[in-house]
């Protein structure tokens, strides 16, 4: 219970339009990414879906059933927020509980319910503590509990580990992962970081300027990217771009992630210039400047030594180049 | 900073607490003297050639003086509480709302800060007296609240903008009424900016001479400032009892005062230093 679908939603400020037409089905028990760089509009439509904002036009369907017109709170969602919102001035028991006191739940089942969250999320021991109290971390949990105590239809998760640290952000990551698949619920999360949106995603819907670019399972969209933008947006190096005709190809973008591009110090297709070398123990990226296609990324496994301005060659695998025409969109 | 600028830093501040503390000084001492010495020597202290109570004694013999200050505190205390509350009303559905002229709207309620409202004295007796007020503590209650909610709508808005969006939208997916989540979540936030208006706008009210005197001066609704005036006449001016009515009437706000200046502080400073 909890298919969600778009169709044609736009949103505007004023004369500014945020969201250009969005159509979008997630399905029952999906965990569906919205990912793309700042401005995108991706929050906007969450609110949207939330019903924090109104779309401008388009239509909202939970289940089937169109919602525009229904409040947040009547629409069966939970959402957890970047800055963890929660109640300053009520104990984590009482957070989590709040939303069920306010539907008139009897206090047995919203005790029952609060226990229940806390226990999956180990916060047993914090649930008297006042949100001041806690770290960072433990307030994430707090909110995503507010959340899951209301066994909602939907969870909106809106850049919920962007305030976190590295370690507690891959930690908070998989405690997200693993709700998912206890609860089976259908989740849409909001992230600008594309490590999130790979590790956790069902399905990654790419915005770009409020359309999306395109929609699909991470290895798709690692495979199989639509156009330069989606191309260059996930996966980390990011992809290179070549020349393709001075490769040989029809005139346009060639790219190339940097795990598939060869380096040999003698021979090869790219002469280059090793600029930098960043070594990080399981893995060496080495970045090298060709005259003809700029600065090159190349990823290798182990550890490699490279000196700076030391030339190169690289290769890369034919196999694996993706063909963009000069619109940026992928040869077919 | 170095000794020297914070020594010169302290001496500066230490002179302006004298000068502004000096007239309030001299009432209050006065006040313990026989009419006598405070004309002999206003400056000195209270000893106990010269200590007299006579000041007090005709202040709680003569005129109602408990009545004028259950009076100013009533018209303080609920000008105080309206200004408060649709100050923060106002200022919430400003800063958190979209609508068509939201800015001129604002623009609009903060004009007030401008332009003095005793400008309006006569269209405002003319009004009182239509509507049968005069000399009641509903008018002056009316007008300091008019008076007050200029600023007070200023400065809250621009506190309430601060309030984080997340956490009124987390309400509003809770279930929270509007009005819940602007009693509950809202206003605790902002209570530093609502003590800094509350003392603003308290001392002007309570320290009012010039409505008291126009639209109640009847002797059952006289606020303190107007009752001290008994005690100033034409040609003899009891001083002993005016300043012993200036001296009492500092109390209460001083009390008032002290209740918000912990917030108050926190509230000046809220903006600067972040």
């Amino acid at each position: 219970m909890g298919a969600l679908e778009l169709k044609s939603v736009t949103k505007s400020f004023g004369s500014t339009e945020v969201i250009k037409g969005v159509d979008l089905t997630v399905n029952d028990g999906e965990f569906c990414v919205f990912v793309g760089p700042s401005g995108c509009g991706k929050s906007t439509l969450l609110r949207i879906i939330a019903g924090l904002e109104d779309a401008t036009a388009g239509d909202i369907l939970l289940d089937g059933k169109r919602v525009n017109e229904v409040a947040p709170a009547k629409r069966e969602l939970a959402m957890v927020f970047q800055s963890y919102a929660l109640y300053p001035h009520l104990s984590v028991r009482d957070n989590m509980g709040l939303a069920l006191k306010q539907a008139g739940q009897p206090k047995a089942t919203i005790q029952a319910a609060t226990e229940k969250a806390a226990a999956m999320l180990s916060l047993g021991p914090l649930m008297d503590r006042r949100p001041a109290e806690l770290s960072g971390g433990q307030r994430q949990r707090v909110a995503i509990g507010r959340a899951i105590v209301r066994t909602p239809k939907l969870f909106l998760f809106d850049e919920p580990l962007s305030n976190l640290d590295a370690a507690l952000r891959v930690a908070t990551r998989i405690e997200i992962a693993r709700l998912h698949r206890d609860l089976k619920a259908t989740m849409i999360y909001v992230t600008h970081d594309q490590v999130e949106a790979m590790t956790l995603a069902d399905r990654i819907v790419v915005l770009r300027a409020g359309k999306v670019e395109q929609v699909g399972s991470p290895m798709e969209l690692y495979n199989n990217p639509a156009n330069t933008f989606v191309a260059g947006f996930i996966g980390s190096p990011q992809m290179n771009f070549l020349d393709a005709a001075a490769l040989g190809l029809q005139p346009g973008q060639a790219g190339i992630r940097p795990e598939h591009l060869a380096i040999t110090r003698h021979q090869g297709e790219i002469p280059a210039e090793v600029s930098h070398v960043e070594k990080l123990g399981g893995e060496t990226l080495v970045y090298a400047r060709s005259a003809q296609h700029g600065l090159l990324t190349v990823r290798l496994f182990g550890e490699h030594d490279y000196a700076v301005s030391e030339p190169v060659h690289l290769t890369p695998d034919r196999a694996r180049l993706f063909e963009f025409d000069s619109e940026g969109l992928r040869r077919v | 900073m170095s000794p020297g600028r914070s020594i010169a830093a302290h001496a500066a501040l230490i002179t302006w607490t004298l000068i502004a503390l000096f007239p309030v000084f001299v009432i209050v001492i006065n006040s313990f003297k026989s009419r006598k010495a405070i004309f002999a020597d206003p400056l000195a202290l209270p000893w106990p050639e010269n200590f007299d109570l006579i000041g007090y004694q005709t202040v709680m013999k003569q005129g109602d003086f408990f009545l004028y200050f259950q009076n100013s505190l009533i018209v303080t205390c609920a000008s105080l509480f309206f200004v408060l509350l649709f100050g923060a009303m106002a200022a919430f559905a400003l800063s958190e709302y979209r609508f068509r002229g939201n800015t001129l709207m604002g623009l609009y309620l903060a004009l007030g800060i401008m332009i003095p409202i005793r400008l309006g004295t006569v269209a405002i007796l003319e009004i009182m007296v239509a509507s049968g007020l005069v000399n009641t503590l509903t008018a002056l209650i009316l007008v300091y609240t008019a008076q007050g909610l200029p600023l007070a709508v200023f400065i809250l808005a621009e506190f309430m903008k601060s309030v984080s969006d997340d956490l009124k939208n987390a309400g509003r997916i809770d279930g929270l009424s509007e009005y819940r989540i602007f009693f509950s979540l809202v206003l605790p936030l902002v209570r530093p900016a609502m003590a800094t208006v509350a003392v603003f706008t308290m001392i002007p009210i309570w320290n009012d001479l010039w409505f008291p005197l126009i639209l109640a001066p009847s002797e059952e609704v006289k606020t303190v400032t107007l009752g001290a005036q008994v005690f100033i006449g034409q040609f003899v001016t009891n001083w002993n009892a005016v300043l012993a009515a200036l001296s009492l009437a500092i109390v209460p706000v001083l009390v008032l005062y002290l209740i918000f200046s912990r917030q108050l502080i926190r509230g000046i400073t809220a903006g600067a230093v972040k």
